[in-house]
């Protein structure tokens, strides 16, 4: 509990705790851009009775009001402001009360709540059991909120965010609970089943055969008490299936549950029955009883669920570590005070400090201080990046040395993590194609089987062997039991999961089960050049030098000309220069020639920048420049040429550079049987050259921005499935038209960006990644899938009896259990196998 | 073929009949979402064992919200999918979760836990 609710005064009726005489309050005001605005907001709320004195600071968008609080509450300040036109940073929460039940609940509630210090309204809706109140951060917080409603004597259900470390936490207590429980069930039903198993086979153990013999009294009261110990563990370790099956039952529908249910409540009532009505069979062969498959049946599905139960929580670990990059607790600065609260807590427009070593709690823009940030975990980027005064900082990125405070500008769900790990929640719970097609048999399934133990119970008992009874139930219970729809329901969403979740933790967002699937049989990729393949930034790339001149000074002069020009790539050469540590002096008389270059005095010298026609005009002899130019120019480079008081001093070359691990990525990309294809808008030469540095055979340029869909549609016109990849923005309808879009982001527009695959990290070894993934994960669906087709087409038929005519071999129902929960416990585990892929 | 046998096999094929009518042949009637003053289609649903309405009526071209509780610890039923809207929910336990889109096209659209166990169908009209 944070300290500062303690000595605050009552923000609606402004009655002070111990403190009499002036307080002072902080408000912050979120839309304080105007010069003007300081000046209205000190008057509105000097105007306020009771207000002393008012200090409003626009940077960082806070009122301090000195204030008598017997005379001027918290409420009626932002009242002012509000009427003065001004947005108040006020919180607002949503929560559950449990425990209403009538309208008077609501009246109470409500007073409650209004009479608690900083809230400005509640509102209470009975049919909703929702409360909506909005309070003042600065004198109140959550906790106050809730010892209001609990004073009130009702309680408030907490509903987390389902992407807060605290859902995360709750889920991982239920599971764990679920998992004890099947566990106990499991343990109780094993204990019993071995002691079964024995008993009900005593004559196979030479002292238990000699103890109880067969047909003996004492073997049927032994039998008669394991009827009483299975049906225990049918109450105790069972009872989830038997319930299971009744709802699935009442919904029309039938489930694993379902055949479990009956599978075991058969051989319990046969077993019973023939315990009980030994008379009603023609010899004493046939009131062999069968507890022990009741018994062991229900313990090892158990078993198998808690094992599925285990091998699925790890499946969704790449969802928890993101999540978990989340921290939990921010400390804000309220009323001139840093105060620790829980992330949930803070709000739009709060300032909050950040230490050197600690995660940046939410987005925002820095307010004060500097420092570096790593931001690897968001944007994939290793080397922490710096940030001052304005920079825009991310929520879970983790600061390493400075200090800074910044302010909050996007909090609880919609920062660019909640973004991202909403979007891999998503396509977690999206559906492969090939589902579908899961779906429609699994709808068969169930019912299907519970068919086929029928007609196999007819077809032994009409034509099997003796004792046809016997045969025909045995063949039936197998039949139920292991069959398992589980298998073939969990095959394709474990994969997804896990291969989702493993994009996710390489920087890559998967929007769906379509996408997965579509990006694993492309045939042609399209990469755009700016941006994608190169920086999409020119810098400063070759200097050649002549006549004399040193590089040094050709470079100091031509960066100082620069300096003055607006133009795009004279900011490359500036900047090139300053990188290689010379000093820019100011030039005098700048004059931009238009189309032809520039020129101005630096130092006394007259320097000359420009192209071909330029130096011609000025007669400049070029002495053997031209080749180099040309050179450059096949390199996909822009050449200018330099001349210093009319004299070739040599050539400054600019070009768009590649990034540096294009080329290596577009050589994989051809290994692995894609065609690369690049579009560009740049003239042909240019394009070409920059093909010829990465290894790109067909281009496609000059292509303007609105014809990149069309040449994407052309591509598919040749019976090809074509990606394409480029930034969110700019081809956008592109890598709509495309099968598969791929979008290089930077960092936080992640989440914006309407393609199929979304690369957080702006480099092209993502595309090969993502390919590589999705190859991964469509492999093992297809593992699954099989595996589980195969397990349930073979298992089905040996467990009828079709071997039994030719081998004799009829399988046992404990063996059919044994299968299948190793034939579910086998698809999570593949699936999870996956999580082992590392990119290659 | 003795009396017994006929007996069984009579039983045997009543019982499949059974079974083909209840699963299959019979067809829920539906739930119709009912319009809130928010503008939303609201339609409570309750997640035991099956979904509760799992017929749900809607209108085409307006919002729809459809808040899942779910009462049961069985974890095959924590995630719900809608897949032909691109959306699914975790489904805490006791908790209601809403889950909210709006249907275009009229037609028929499934809803399910992730592993099919539970269905639930949309009718947009």
């Amino acid at each position: 509990m944070p300290s500062h609710a303690h000595h605050s005064a009552s923000a609606t009726t402004g009655v002070g705790g111990a403190s009499a005489g002036p307080r002072r309050v902080e408000l912050l005001v979120d839309n304080l851009k105007c010069p003007t605005c300081a000046q209205s907001v000190e008057q509105a709320l000097g105007a306020v009775p009771g207000v002393t004195a008012v200090t409003v600071n626009r940077t960082s968008g806070v009122a301090f009001v000195d204030h008598d609080p017997t005379r001027a509450g918290v409420g009626a300040l932002y009242e002012a402001l509000k009427a003065a036109g001004y947005r108040t940073g006020s919180g607002r929460i949503r929560f559950r009360i449990r425990g209403m039940t009538c309208a008077s609940c609501v009246i109470r509630i409500e007073q409650s709540l209004r009479a608690t210090p900083g809230v400005l309204s509640a509102h209470v809706s009975l049919g909703s059991e929702e409360a909506l109140v909005e309070y003042v951060p600065a004198t109140t917080d959550l906790a106050a909120v809730r010892r209001a409603v609990a004073s009130a004597g009702y309680e408030v259900v907490e509903t987390p965010p389902p992407s807060s470390p605290s859902a995360l936490d709750r889920e991982t207590e239920e599971r764990d609970r679920e998992y004890r429980t099947l566990m106990r069930q499991w343990w109780f039903g094993a204990a019993v089943g071995s002691f079964t198993m024995i008993m009900s086979y005593p004559w196979l153990f030479p002292g238990l055969g000699r103890l109880f013999p067969r047909e003996s009294h004492r073997l049927w009261y032994m039998w008669a008490f394991m009827g009483v110990a299975s049906l225990a563990v049918l109450l105790y370790s069972g009872r989830h299936f038997f319930t299971g099956a009744w709802l699935a039952l009442r919904h029309r529908s039938a489930n694993m549950h379902t055949l479990i249910a009956l599978g075991t409540g058969v051989a319990w009532i046969y077993s019973t029955i023939a315990l009980s009505f030994p008379q009603m069979f023609p010899s004493r062969e046939f009131a062999d009883v069968y507890y022990d498959v009741t018994v062991v049946v229900i313990a090892l599905v158990d078993l198998g669920l808690a094992m599925e139960l285990r091998a699925k929580g790890r499946t969704s670990e790449a969802i928890k570590k993101l999540i978990g990059l989340q921290p939990r607790t921010a400390r804000v600065v309220r009323e001139g005070r840093e105060t620790e609260i829980p992330v949930e807590e803070v709000l739009v427009g709060d300032v909050v400090v950040v230490r050197p070593g600690e995660k940046i709690p939410v987005d925002g823009a820095v307010v004060e201080g500097a420092s570096a940030v790593d931001e690897s975990m968001v944007t994939g980027e290793s080397i922490p990046v710096e940030k001052g005064v304005g920079d825009e900082v991310i929520g879970a990125t983790f600061n390493t040395t400075g200090a800074f405070r910044f302010r909050a500008i996007k909090v609880g769900k919609d920062t660019a993590l909640a973004n991202i790990i909403r979007m891999v929640q998503d396509a977690q719970g999206s559906k492969v194609p090939i589902q579908r097609i899961v779906d429609v048999v699994s709808g068969y399934f169930t019912p299907g089987v519970a068919i086929l133990a029928i007609l196999g119970f007819m077809i032994w008992y009409t034509f099997g062997p003796e004792p046809r009874l016997v045969y025909a139930l045995i063949v039936a219970v197998t039949t139920l039991i292991i069959a398992c729809p589980c298998a073939l329901g969990m095959a394709t969403p474990m994969s997804l999961t896990t291969g989702v979740g493993l994009g996710a933790l390489n920087g890559i967002l998967i929007r769906g089960g379509d996408a997965l699937q579509a990006a694993q049989k492309l045939h042609s990729i399209i990469l755009d050049k700016t941006g994608t393949i190169t920086h999409g930034k020119p810098v400063l790339t070759d200097v050649v030098v002549t006549g004399g001149f040193d590089e040094a000074t050709v470079l100091r002069l031509t960066g100082s000309v620069e300096k003055s020009s607006e133009h795009p790539l004279a900011a490359a050469i500036v900047e090139g220069a300053g990188a290689r540590g010379l000093g820019l002096p100011d030039p005098t008389a700048f004059t931009a020639i238009p189309g032809h270059g520039v020129e101005a005095v630096v130092e006394g010298r007259q320097v000359l920048l420009g192209n071909l026609k330029l130096m011609r005009d000025r007669k400049v002899e070029l002495a053997g420049l031209e080749e180099q130019t040309s050179r450059l120019a096949d390199e996909g480079k822009t050449p200018m040429y330099v001349a210093i008081d009319g004299k070739a001093a040599g050539i400054v070359a600019v070009a768009d550079t590649v990034k540096p691990d294009s080329a290596a990525a577009i050589r994989v990309l051809t290994e692995m049987g894609l065609e690369v294809v690049m579009i560009s808008g740049d003239n042909e030469r240019t394009a070409r050259a920059i093909a010829r540095q990465v290894g790109i055979e067909r281009v496609l340029a000059p292509v303007l921005p609105q014809d990149k869909a069309f040449n994407v549609q052309r591509l598919q016109l040749e019976g090809r499935r074509v990606a394409m990849v480029g930034d969110g923005v700019n081809d956008a309808p592109a890598l709509a038209q495309a099968d598969v879009g791929f979008a290089i982001g930077t960092g936080t527009d992640v989440a914006i960006a309407a393609s199929d695959i979304t690369l957080i990290k702006g480099s092209l070894r993502g595309v090969v990644t993502a390919i590589q993934i999705s190859r991964a994960t469509m492999r093992n669906v297809y593992q699954n899938l099989t595996g589980a087709f195969i397990y349930n087409v073979l298992g089905l038929p040996v467990a009828l009896g079709i071997l039994y005519p030719f081998l004799g071999i009829l399988l046992s129902p404990l063996l059919a259990a044994l299968a299948m929960s190793f034939s579910s416990v086998t698809v999570i585990g593949n699936a999870n196998r996956l999580k082992r892929w590392r990119p290659a | 073929m003795t009396g017994d046998r006929i007996l069984v096999d009579v039983i045997g094929l009543g019982l499949i009949a059974f079974i083909v009518w209840f699963f299959w042949l019979v067809k829920a009637k539906g739930a119709r979402a009912a319009v809130t003053s928010g503008g939303y289609q609201e339609q409570m649903v309750l997640v035991k064992g099956g979904y509760t309405p799992d017929v749900i009526v809607v209108e085409a071209g307006k919002p729809v919200r459809l808040n899942f509780i779910r009462q049961e610890s069985a974890s095959c039923s924590e995630m719900v999918l809608l897949p032909a809207f691109n959306k699914s929910a975790r489904l805490p336990e006791g908790e209601t979760v809403p889950v909210e889109f709006l249907p275009k096209e009229p037609g028929e659209y499934e809803f399910a836990c992730q592993m099919g166990m539970f269905r639930g169908k949309l009718i947009v009209e």
